[in-house]
C-alpha cells in the first residue's frame, strides 16, 4: 500500500510552457502575412446587395475602390442623409471621379494600367441616378472595366 | 576586471507579448476577396458617329423602375421569370439563310431575335431606381448568358464555361494550357456574345 501512496504524491508533473511562446508566435506570423489592413476608413453606410454570377477581384493593388451611400450616422447631423460618394478617406463629388482615376493611375505601375478594375461599392439603398453618374464620369476618364462588388448569394434576396 | 556573467532576462511574459500582438492582427485581419458583377462600359462615342439601327424583334427591353417593378418589352414581369425569359429571347435563332443559328434550341419565334449575335439586351432604370433592385436584374441577365455559354462549353468542350475562364485567370494555372483554353473561350464568347446595354436613365 505504502508503495503506491508514495508514487502519487508528487502529483502529475506539471506541462512545460517553455514552447507557448513559440507557439504563439507561429501564429502571429501566420496572421501579420495575411492581413490586409483597410485603408480606408468607411463614412458611408456600406450594405452591399447579393448576387451570385460573381467574378472574384483577385489583385487587390489593381483595384480602385469607389464608395457611395447614405452617410454614417455619425456624419448625418452634418452632411444630411443624401446619398454621397467616398473617395479615399473624403467625400468626394462626382466631378473629382475623373481626378482620382487619373491620380491612382499615376501611382500605379505604366505597364499595369490597361489592368486597372474599378470596384463599385455602393449601397443597396441607392438611387441608380448618382450610380449612373459615376458611370458617366467613368466613361469619360476612359475607366471602362467595372465591377459591381457584391456579397454572395442569391439575388431574388434582394427583393424582399 | 572579469565580468560575471549577466544575469537571464526572465522570458516569462514573452507569450504575453506575443498574444497582445496576436489578439491585434486577429482583429484587423480580412481574409476574404471581393467579388462582384465585373462589366465593360462601352467607350464615349465620338458625337458624329451614326446610330446603328437594330430591328425591333432583336432587341430584349428591360426597364426596371422606381419601385423595383421589371418592365420587359413594356409588359410587367417577375424578377423569377426574367432569366428564363431572357435565355428563350437570345436562344431563339429565328433567323434564316445567312442569319440561321444552327446551335440554338429556341422556339425559333420569327417575332423574336435573329441569332444570339444580333440580340441585344437593353437594360434602362430611372434616376430613383434602388441600387440593389438593379443588380438582380443585372445578376439574372449576366445569368442567362452564363446558362447557354455553359451549354455550349459542355456540348463542345465538355466543360463549363466559367470554370474555363475561372482557369484562364488564375495565374498558377500553367501558361501552356492557358492558349487552347484562350481559343475555347473565344469560340463560346462568339457564340453568345454578351450584348448588354446599360442605357442612361430616362428620368
Amino acid at each position: 500500500m505504502s508503495k503506491f501512496k508514495k508514487k502519487g504524491d508528487g502529483g502529475t508533473p506539471a506541462i512545460s510552457t517553455a514552447s507557448l511562446p513559440d507557439i504563439v508566435f507561429m501564429l502571429l506570423f501566420f496572421f501579420m502575412v495575411v492581413t490586409v489592413m483597410r485603408d480606408t476608413s468607411l463614412k458611408v453606410q456600406n450594405v452591399l446587395p447579393y448576387a451570385n454570377q460573381t467574378e472574384k477581384l483577385d489583385k487587390k493593388d489593381l483595384v480602385m475602390y469607389i464608395y457611395a451611400g447614405k452617410p454614417s450616422e455619425r456624419y448625418q447631423q452634418q452632411y444630411g442623409t443624401e446619398a454621397r460618394i467616398q473617395l479615399n478617406d473624403k467625400y468626394a463629388s462626382v466631378s473629382d471621379i475623373q481626378q482620382f482615376i487619373f491620380e491612382e493611375r499615376q501611382s500605379k505601375r505604366e505597364e499595369l494600367v490597361p489592368y486597372l478594375t474599378t470596384a463599385l461599392k455602393v449601397d443597396q439603398e441607392t438611387n441608380m441616378g448618382l450610380v449612373s453618374d459615376i458611370k458617366q464620369e467613368l466613361r469619360k476618364a476612359e475607366a471602362l472595366k467595372i465591377n459591381y462588388t457584391t456579397k454572395q448569394g442569391n439575388s431574388l434576396a434582394n427583393y424582399e | 576586471m572579469a565580468r560575471r556573467n549577466a544575469p537571464e532576462v526572465n522570458a516569462g511574459s514573452m507569450a504575453d507579448i506575443a498574444f497582445l500582438l496576436l489578439i491585434f492582427f486577429l482583429v484587423t485581419t480580412t481574409i476574404e476577396t471581393d467579388s462582384g458583377i465585373s462589366r465593360k462600359l462601352p467607350p464615349i462615342e465620338p458625337p458624329d458617329m451614326e446610330d446603328v439601327t437594330l430591328k425591333e424583334k432583336n432587341i430584349f427591353e428591360v426597364l426596371v423602375d422606381d419601385a423595383g417593378n421589371i418592365l420587359v418589352e413594356e409588359k410587367l414581369m417577375d424578377v423569377k421569370d426574367l432569366r428564363q425569359a431572357a435565355i428563350q429571347f437570345l436562344d431563339n435563332g429565328g433567323g434564316n439563310g445567312n442569319e440561321a443559328c444552327d446551335y440554338c434550341r429556341g422556339p425559333r419565334d420569327p417575332e423574336s431575335s435573329d441569332n444570339p449575335d444580333k440580340a441585344v439586351i437593353s437594360l434602362q432604370n430611372n434616376r430613383q431606381t434602388k441600387y440593389k433592385n438593379y443588380i438582380t436584374v443585372q445578376n439574372e441577365l449576366v445569368a442567362a448568358y452564363n446558362f447557354l455559354r455553359n451549354r455550349e462549353a459542355n456540348r463542345l468542350f465538355g466543360t463549363d464555361f466559367t470554370a474555363m475562364e475561372k482557369a484562364f485567370n488564375d495565374p498558377e494555372y500553367p501558361q501552356s494550357k492557358k492558349d487552347k483554353l484562350e481559343d475555347r473561350i473565344k469560340i463560346i464568347k462568339k457564340m453568345y456574345p454578351q450584348k448588354l446595354s446599360e442605357a442612361e436613365p430616362k428620368r
